[in-house]
């Protein structure tokens, strides 16, 4: 377990070239305000890996006329889909956005959809919410919102293309857990950023997972806050990059106030020459964020040459009257021994790499709960070795 | 009745200070129901004998040849190596974290026969094999090799080829860091696969204890890379009390 504290931190920022550090991640400017973020170069330190190239038509400030076919599962009692008008939306968002790409997408959304489940509901079965990009640039804004006790698990899937941005906003009041799986399946020209911001209540618990398998350029921040005591994140993040594909994940855990937990898991696969993928874990505790909990873990497989991953862990801490606080970083080649193990055992190099590859990722899976999600996931992790096979072919 | 059979076998591998000859001409020929004990002093080139055998990428082979029953093993991939019928009982064997030993068995018996078992005799027949080897059946739902102690490991690679059912089976040093019950019980897996199938064995080790629970039909001294002397028996009973020095003075 390694500690990083606060001041050690601040002194290392300051000594790293070409990009302007942040003090404290408390400080980074979040607004409604798109002027207030300038179109990012690439020397931002939260831009710094991403190829804004690709995202520029994210960083314009204009009117979008694409959309995201929604299909939507049948929603029980207590849970109610609405569209809410711009103003209004704003205002129900747990927080305002942190970058350019997630401000635009909230200016130019026209509105929000809102998918609320009513206090003491609990609802058994998933409730799933299919996009299906058809080209095009979209802006989006998603507003999650469970009432006082209330239970569901949500499964949002983006499949086909577009170029994409949008806000989540996840509001958990007292006492609600939410499972909530966002499921990147983009087409391999999608462009895709968004913001996922979690505000939680006292007692609330909220499993959040991540799985990103498509898309060009996926960009996906989440950020979690705490605003009562006893309440428990747990984010899981499950990514593979194939050539072309820069996967990225940024998270930021808020802990602003006593006795709460989070856990942060993210593992990624990256296999082709140019495959990129980026994870930047900050965690923060607060001075007033005793009896914190937290750990988080990023482990990268790099299945082949030339794939390359990034992976930044960064803990502030502000208080010593802490539970625990640690993080840890691996990046692996995969393992000729893992290799030669099990072929000597008679199985095939490609079920051997399945194998291992399946095995990497499968305490992960099984966090989901939600089995048909589960099954899903395997088979698309087979389809991604299948192709990491005709890759090798051709080297 | 199988044979493998090496000859003038030659492998070196690369070091940071160059390509360096570990095998300088092996010559040994074993036969199903045969027990062959390769004993030697540390680095004489037992483990590169049996790595090279099942087909580890590390090892070049300059010369000589190796075959089961006639094919050319050196021809094969790792994999075909163990569908021909070879096992390598491993000294170090590898963690696969997230793959369990129940479905690790499967998958290698399914590679092995070209079929996959029949579910009902399968659990059965692993079950027993694990209870013969003293292995809780909570093993099965563990990760391969993840977090197993050393007898774990040795007994989980005994559990495999009592499983595999290979035809010749090279054992690189499965007795070393054993205690005396632990020794036991994997020499009785080993035993009971000579009985059941006629397994040869190749059982590369340093020390002499374990020819007390496994009978060698025949002991060859490996000292600089080739056998330096061979006889029955009574040869691993000398070297109990005389150790490897004898050979050492004259390499």
């Amino acid at each position: 377990m390694t500690v990083t504290d606060h001041t050690q931190a601040t002194a290392d920022t300051a000594h790293s070239h070409g990009v302007i550090p942040d003090k404290s991640r408390a400080d980074r400017v979040v607004s409604f305000d798109v002027d207030a973020f300038p179109v990012p170069t690439g020397r931002e330190e939260n831009w710094r890996f991403s190829p804004v190239r690709d995202l520029r038509p994210l960083f314009a400030d204009e009117a979008a006329d694409g959309h995201l076919e929604w299909t939507t599962s049948e929603l029980p009692a207590g849970v109610t889909l609405a569209e809410v008008p711009a103003d209004e939306a704003r205002e129900r968002t747990v927080r305002e956005p942190g970058d350019r790409a997630s401000a635009i997408a909230v200016k130019h959304a026209g509105g929000a959809m809102a998918l609320t489940i009513a206090a003491n509901t609990v609802v058994e079965e998933p409730i799933t919410i299919d996009l299906n990009g058809v080209g095009g640039d979209v802006r989006g804004h998603l507003l999650v919102e469970l009432g006082q006790s209330a239970e569901a698990t949500v499964v949002i899937n983006r499949t086909g293309t577009a170029r994409y941005s949008e806000l989540v906003s996840i509001d958990l009041k007292d006492n609600a857990g939410l499972n909530l799986v966002l499921l990147q399946q983009w087409d391999e020209d999608a462009i895709h950023a968004g913001e996922v911001l979690a505000r939680l209540g006292r007692d609330a618990r909220l499993r959040g997972t991540v799985v990103t398998l498509g898309g060009k350029v996926v960009r996906l921040n989440t950020s979690a806050a705490f605003a009562g005591e006893g309440a428990s994140v747990d984010l899981f993040g499950l990514y593979f990059a194939d050539s072309g594909q820069h996967q990225e994940h940024q998270l930021f855990v808020d802990h602003a106030v006593p006795k709460c937990t989070s856990r942060v898991t993210y593992k990624g696969a990256l296999a082709g020459k140019t495959a990129h993928s980026v994870w930047i874990g900050d965690v923060l505790i607060r001075a007033a964020a005793e009896g914190t909990d937290t750990y988080e873990l990023n482990r990268n497989l790099v299945l082949t040459d030339g794939a390359r991953a990034d992976s930044v862990p960064n803990l502030e801490i502000e208080t010593g009257e802490i539970e625990g606080a640690g993080h840890a970083s691996a990046t692996g080649r995969f393992d000729e021994e893992q290799m030669f193990y099990l072929r000597s055992r008679g199985i095939s190099e490609e079920q051997a790499r399945k194998l291992v590859v399946r095995g990497f990722f499968a305490d992960l899976i099984h966090e989901i709960g939600v089995p048909a999600v589960e099954e899903s996931l395997m088979r698309q992790i087979d389809l991604e070795i299948a192709h990491v096979e005709e890759e090798l072919e051709h080297e | 009745m199988s044979t493998l059979e090496i000859r003038n076998l030659h492998v070196t591998v690369e070091t940071p200070e160059g390509t360096k000859e570990i095998l300088k001409g092996v010559d040994l020929t074993i036969n199903s129901g045969e027990t062959h004990a390769i004993m030697g002093p540390n680095g004489s080139g037992k483990s590169t004998l049996a790595y090279s055998i099942a087909g580890h990428p590390k090892y070049e082979i300059t010369e000589g040849s190796v075959t089961l029953d006639g094919e050319d093993v050196l021809e094969m991939s790792v994999d075909e190596r163990a569908k021909a019928g070879l096992f390598l009982a491993m000294q170090y064997p590898v963690e696969v974290p997230g793959v369990s030993v129940s479905n690790f068995l499967r998958t290698a018996k399914t590679a092995i026969d070209g079929e996959a078992p029949k579910l009902r005799t399968w659990v059965k027949e692993v079950k027993g094999a694990m209870e013969n080897l003293r292995m809780d059946p909570s093993f099965g739902e563990r990760g391969v090799n993840e977090g197993f102690s050393g007898g774990e490991k040795k007994r989980h690679e005994i559990l495999q080829m009592e499983l595999l059912q290979p035809k010749i089976s090279i054992l690189d040093e499965t007795d070393s860091g054993l205690d005396v019950d632990a020794l036991r019980i994997v020499s009785e897996g080993v035993n009971r696969a000579k009985e059941n199938t006629g397994l040869g064995v190749m059982l590369i080790t340093h020390y002499t204890r374990i020819l007390r629970y496994i009978k060698p039909d025949f002991v060859h001294v490996f000292v600089n890379g080739r056998v330096a002397e061979q006889g029955g028996p009574e040869l691993a009973e000398r070297l109990e009390a005389e150790g490897y020095d004898r050979y050492l003075a004259n390499a």
